[in-house]
């Protein structure tokens, strides 16, 4: 398809799709990671009450 | 609460501004590929981010021999945060690799030996994940996970050399010469220089993203086992 081009093909779109992609699920997992940690150490500070009234 | 060691901060910010240089490098320091044009940009993230998928899943098989050989739960959660963040950046070359795809082999997808055993490798350990929500023991769970993540390793090299052991359209990028290679990938030395300089990003970014899930892995092992103190 390329063989007989002068210029490089327009193919923009496709690289702006490609980051996308690579930055949102990079940002996701972050954001995953950090939710995880947040509930983890509320679900610590309840647990350790419940032990103290224990 | 967890305090964050001074090192891990460090780590962070130098993860964080080796991003945006590698960044900076792919759009702006790297010439345009004459034919492929602005899609080969996503060539070097694409690779890096299937190299922090390989290495990921080398870090677990290792954790994995050494949890079998001391039982020692740490290992089993090494192992399992190495596998997640793994399964992350196989997920993003994958996609990131299809895309790539469409304009330049006019085809989303295609069965060809990398794409595949690279699908078959994220399947095989999205399944260990599965397998570890379905044991409830820990110690059960952790053995299992270490003998999965061991033999699962295996699909990693079949990844790795399948480009060169099959007949495929997908370009090697180390040792293009290669018999039986189809495709072939020369790049620039400033090409060569940025897709270098991802490969160690994206290193720094496994080393980060490890510590921290492993934090969150032990903070997890933490809380379970005052839930299981606490059922008592």
């Amino acid at each position: 398809m390329f063989f007989l081009q002068d210029a490089p093909a327009n193919t923009v779109n496709y690289m702006i799709a490609g980051y996308a992609v690579i930055f949102g699920v990079m940002l996701i997992y972050l954001i995953s990671l950090n939710l995880r940690q947040r509930n983890l150490n509320q679900d610590l500070e309840v647990l350790k009450d419940v032990e103290e009234k224990d | 609460m967890q305090t964050k060691p001074r090192l891990l901060t460090v780590l962070d910010f130098v993860t964080a501004a080796l991003f945006v240089l590698a960044t900076g490098m792919v759009f702006f320091y790297a010439p345009l590929e004459a034919v492929m044009g602005q899609v080969q940009r996503v060539f070097y993230f694409h690779v890096a981010a299937g190299w922090v998928g390989m290495l990921s899943f080398l870090v677990a098989a290792i954790a994995g021999v050494v949890y079998l050989t001391s039982t020692n739960r740490k290992w089993d959660i090494v192992s399992l945060s190495a596998i997640e963040i793994g399964i992350v950046f196989a997920f993003i070359n994958i996609v990131s690799g299809s895309i790539w795809a469409r304009p330049i082999w006019n085809t989303w997808w295609t069965w060809d030996p990398r794409l595949t055993t690279a699908t078959v490798m994220e399947l095989i350990y999205a399944a260990y994940l599965m397998l570890r929500q379905g044991i409830e023991d820990p110690d059960r769970r952790a053995r299992f996970g270490a003998v999965y993540a061991i033999v699962g390793f295996v699909s990693v090299p079949l990844t790795f050399f399948s480009a060169r052991l099959f007949r495929t359209i997908h370009p090697i990028v180390i040792g293009t010469n290669e018999a039986g290679a189809e495709g072939d990938f020369d790049m620039t030395p400033m090409m060569l220089q940025t897709f270098m300089f991802s490969l160690l990003t994206f290193t720094f970014i496994f080393a980060d993203l490890l510590w921290h899930r492993i934090r969150v892995g032990r903070l997890a092992d933490k809380v379970e086992q005052l839930r299981l103190k606490t059922i008592e």
